[in-house]
């Protein structure tokens, strides 16, 4: 039963991702809202990223002097430790199960109560194709933005893990930067960028599927936030945990 | 012209349409009235295309509606204008942008053209100068005049209305009834409304058809419902006590109705 629900949501899912790709009506309306989009979760969402972003650094840079202490290892593995953390895991995978709290739910809410307006049936009757309409420039604009909100995330993070670290004389700050600089793989950004964009299309798409085929009134729309943010949550953790199988 | 055949619809095994069919002219104000619950919201989401029929046929100007091509269904949506029930302004769009927005999404006019047009529409149902407000600013029946608006600026062939008094107080559906008929012979269009809203019926009412349960139990015009016999015609439009008490004093003294 359980898994049949599954297969039917899934099954919708898709459905609903293939029709939200299709050619748009007018490609400067998409245009429009893309970058509308682009600013509402990169904008609205720097300064919770930022702020998160900061103590999560901070937090592993003192965790890890802390699992040091009394140890043979140099203490400018606590800069190694900091930067690696935050590219291969904290930066992606922190930030965008923050936006999806963030960005999800009010992508959920918006669509469930246009749907609720009856703004989708208008729009379906003036013949926009309002899947495509709604969802394509959401996931377009959040596929570009996430990622640079991620990068973003990923300097603060660090950032964080200097100040907490080197003020406080756990090491010193040409330690720290040796740190920074010590087995440095470029290809742990290349996989930090790729997580970022599958956990921004996730979160997006399954946010607007959940608003999308709202049904009912404010109790449906609530639940229908509450998936939202629980479902992409689960979904980017197993994509991250795939992600890691795939590519390390 | 739009003409529907053998429409039949259930939501899962509760029928609510049972072998519907009908003519809707053009340049007349077509009714369904009936009941709550008697259908004429499935109908006329039937109609739109916003949920398809079980069974049954619904012919646009002998278009085949639910076998259409993608691309032609598009061209013929765009020949369709709807007002809805709670107007589905756009909150966050001005009543100009409300107004443009078929227009942004589905022509190729210049920015002074759409504007021209948005202004004449805003002045076809007597609202200049509100270009700027937000739908939150107006009224229940200056939101309505704004989806009346927004539903003729693609010069539509078919409008449909749902319940568009609802919520008005009488003098206001009166304008809105009438903005309605208006509109309907100007533009020669097929306009169909769904209502329940007695005074409707009685001004615009050229195509009325009674619902009742599931099916069509009168069709007829306006100065027929006085005359005829039936009596779910009757109950439907005598259901006020006051009307009750008014029929039969007008009886009492001679009349007849």
């Amino acid at each position: 039963m359980v898994i049949t629900k599954l297969l039917d949501h899934l099954g919708k899912y898709l459905i609903l991702m293939g029709s939200a790709f299709s050619k748009p009506e007018k490609t400067s309306m998409y245009y429009r809202e893309v970058i509308r989009q682009m600013h509402d979760i990169g904008v609205g969402s720097l300064i919770i990223v930022f702020i998160i972003s900061l103590f999560i650094g901070a937090v592993t840079a003192i965790q890890f002097a802390y699992q040091l202490d009394g140890t043979l290892v140099p203490d400018y593995y606590i800069g190694y430790v900091v930067r690696d953390m935050t590219i291969i895991e904290l930066a992606p995978t922190i930030t965008c199960l923050v936006l999806a709290g963030k960005v999800g739910s009010n992508m959920a809410s918006e669509i469930g109560g246009m749907r609720q307006k009856e703004h989708i049936d208008a729009m379906e009757i003036m013949g926009v194709n309002t899947a495509a309409y709604l969802i394509m420039p959401k996931v377009l604009a959040a596929v570009i933005i996430i990622p640079i909100l991620v990068a973003i995330a990923a300097f603060v993070s660090i950032g964080g893990g200097y100040i907490a670290a080197v003020p406080t004389g756990l090491l010193s700050g040409q330690e720290f930067v040796m740190g920074l600089r010590s087995f440095f793989i470029p290809y742990n950004v290349f996989m930090m960028f790729v997580k970022s964009l599958v956990f921004a299309f996730l979160l997006t798409s399954i946010s607007c599927y959940q608003g999308y085929n709202v049904k009912g009134g404010s109790i449906e729309l609530g639940k229908a936030s509450t998936n939202a943010v629980v479902i992409s949550d689960i979904m980017i953790l197993l994509a991250d945990y795939l992600i890691a199988v795939v590519l390390i | 012209m739009i003409k529907i055949s053998g429409i039949y619809k259930s939501f899962g095994d509760t029928p609510v349409l049972k072998n519907i069919s009908a003519d809707f002219q053009p340049g007349k104000t077509n009714l369904i009235i009936g009941r709550s619950g008697a259908g004429k919201t499935v109908l006329l989401k039937l109609l739109v295309g916003l949920i398809p029929p079980n069974e049954g046929q619904i012919f646009y100007d002998q278009v085949d509606f639910l076998h259409i091509k993608k691309k032609d269904l598009r061209t013929l949506r765009m020949k369709v204008g709807m007002l809805f029930q709670g107007s589905a302004l756009f909150d966050s769009l001005t009543v100009e942008e409300n107004i443009r927005f078929p227009l942004d999404m589905f022509t190729a006019m210049t920015k002074k053209e759409k504007s021209d047009r948005v202004n004449t529409c805003l002045n076809r149902v007597s609202l200049d100068g509100i270009n700027a407000k937000f739908p939150s600013e107006l009224s229940g029946g200056m939101q309505k005049r704004v989806g009346i608006a927004r539903a003729i600026v693609l010069n539509p062939s078919y409008l449909f209305c749902d319940e568009p008094n609802s919520g008005l107080d009488p003098k206001t559906s009166l304008v809105i009834d009438e903005l309605i008929k208006d509109i309907t012979i100007e533009n020669n269009m097929t306009t169909i409304i769904n209502t329940h809203d007695m005074n409707s019926v009685m001004e615009v009412g050229d195509n009325v058809i009674l619902l009742h349960e599931g099916k069509i139990c009168w069709q007829g015009n306006k100065d027929e419902i006085m005359s005829s016999d039936n009596e779910i015609l009757h109950d439907f439009i005598f259901a006020s006590p006051f009307l009750q008490r008014l029929r039969h004093a007008a009886v009492s003294n001679g009349f007849d109705i």
